[in-house]
């Protein structure tokens, strides 16, 4: 990232320029995606993520250099996404928390309308 | 200290050498902000997740809110980033003119997605009927959606005071910063007044201008950043791109995956 001679800065543009197509063509793809019938719903949610993170690994390697850098600032911009699914993971127990709290609450009323 | 970096020290330099960045202490310091920047939006969309998981009551989001108005607002950020990288690769070249157009266009694209994000809030709370306390789905879309707007215009300050510093000096970043955070909160309360996308799209044309105006009004022959003295452009671009990369995911997660009927 120290030199940049104007063959370098124009071969950055021009990558710059073909990230932006993949990014645009990305984004319209999510947009697609929800709309294709038949699709179950798990499946759209996994293509989702998947072109989520493919857009923002794009952002993070050539628009904020990151394919360019040191290793060191990979290892920096890894750590946090690192954390995120280790949180997701210890988060596990409490999924569907609220819908157990409802259930909970709405069986005594049930029962009662049983009885 | 050697007379190296007394002289160093003297001209507001940094010094050369870092074991991680060679070309500057503060992307260093800039990337571990990003780091824990990021910890605080993780933290946020995973306890978004474990709450929406399974709540039956939960809305779903493409009946709520509007897919077409963000998707919109997820391409302007995402043309931003462009004219971000457009800005840099300008004063890289030496051009001035380029990083000052370039940088404008970038907070334009800033403020005209904080305009929208004002319209589409004031739909919600006054048409729907959403807010902060009336639920789970309430609480955590105006939690994330509004720290990611804060940091929003915390960047079209922060890039304001950069085209300042590019054009005046120190005293431009001085003038420019308050300028456009002032110009985009009018720009935000007449978009929530009149309830209109039409207006937050020309009220970021009107205020994006007046940056223009006021950059041009100030520009004196010698600005802060050359060809070979840019690395503060590209710490605050490195700040762009991360507010883009988090709507990217909060897009995907918060507006897009769900249910359809």
């Amino acid at each position: 990232m120290s030199v940049h001679t104007p063959e370098q800065l124009a071969q950055e543009e021009r990558r710059y320029l073909q990230v932006f197509f993949w990014l645009a063509l990305l984004t319209a793809l999510e947009i697609g995606v929800i709309y294709v019938p038949g699709l179950p719903t798990f499946a759209i949610g996994l293509v989702l993520v998947v072109l989520a993170a493919t857009k923002a690994a794009l952002v993070a390697l050539f628009f904020m250099h990151l394919a360019l850098e040191r290793r060191t600032l990979t290892y920096i911009a890894l750590t946090p996404a690192i954390l995120c699914v280790l949180l997701v993971f210890a988060l596990l127990p409490d999924l569907g928390a609220i819908t157990r709290a409802l259930t909970h609450a709405e069986r005594p009323a049930a029962a009662e309308a049983h009885d | 200290m050697s007379q190296a970096a007394v002289a160093e020290h003297d001209l507001g330099i940094e010094p050369a050498e870092s074991p991680l960045t060679p070309e500057s202490w503060g992307k260093l310091g800039m990337w571990v902000f990003l780091a824990a920047d990021a910890m605080s939006f993780g933290g946020l969309l995973a306890g978004y997740g474990a709450l929406r998981y399974g709540d039956p009551t939960w809305p779903i989001p493409s009946k709520v809110l509007g897919i077409q108005l963000t998707a919109l607002m997820t391409f302007l950020l995402i043309c931003s980033s462009v004219t971000m990288v457009e800005a840099l690769a300008s004063i890289r070249h030496g051009n001035r003119a380029g990083l000052v157009k370039f940088l404008v266009l970038t907070i334009m694209g800033g403020m005209t997605f904080l305009g929208l994000q004002a319209f589409e809030w004031t739909k919600l709370i006054f048409n729907e009927g959403q807010s902060v306390s009336r639920d789970n789905f309430g609480a955590t879309f105006f939690i994330l959606t509004g720290f990611h707007g804060c940091h929003v215009f915390g960047g079209v300050t922060y890039l304001s005071a950069i085209l300042g510093r590019a054009v005046r000096g120190r005293m431009g970043a001085i003038i420019m910063g308050p300028v456009a955070a002032l110009a985009t909160l009018a720009l935000i309360a007449l978009t929530s007044h009149w309830t209109s996308g039409f207006v937050a799209v020309l009220g970021a044309l009107v205020a994006g201008g007046l940056v223009y105006l006021v950059a041009n009004l100030i520009s004196a022959p010698t600005g802060a950043y050359s060809a070979h003295q840019n690395s503060e452009v590209e710490i605050a671009a490195l700040y762009w791109h991360f507010v883009d990369l988090i709507w990217i995911l909060v897009f995907t997660f918060v507006y897009l995956i769900g249910p359809r009927s």
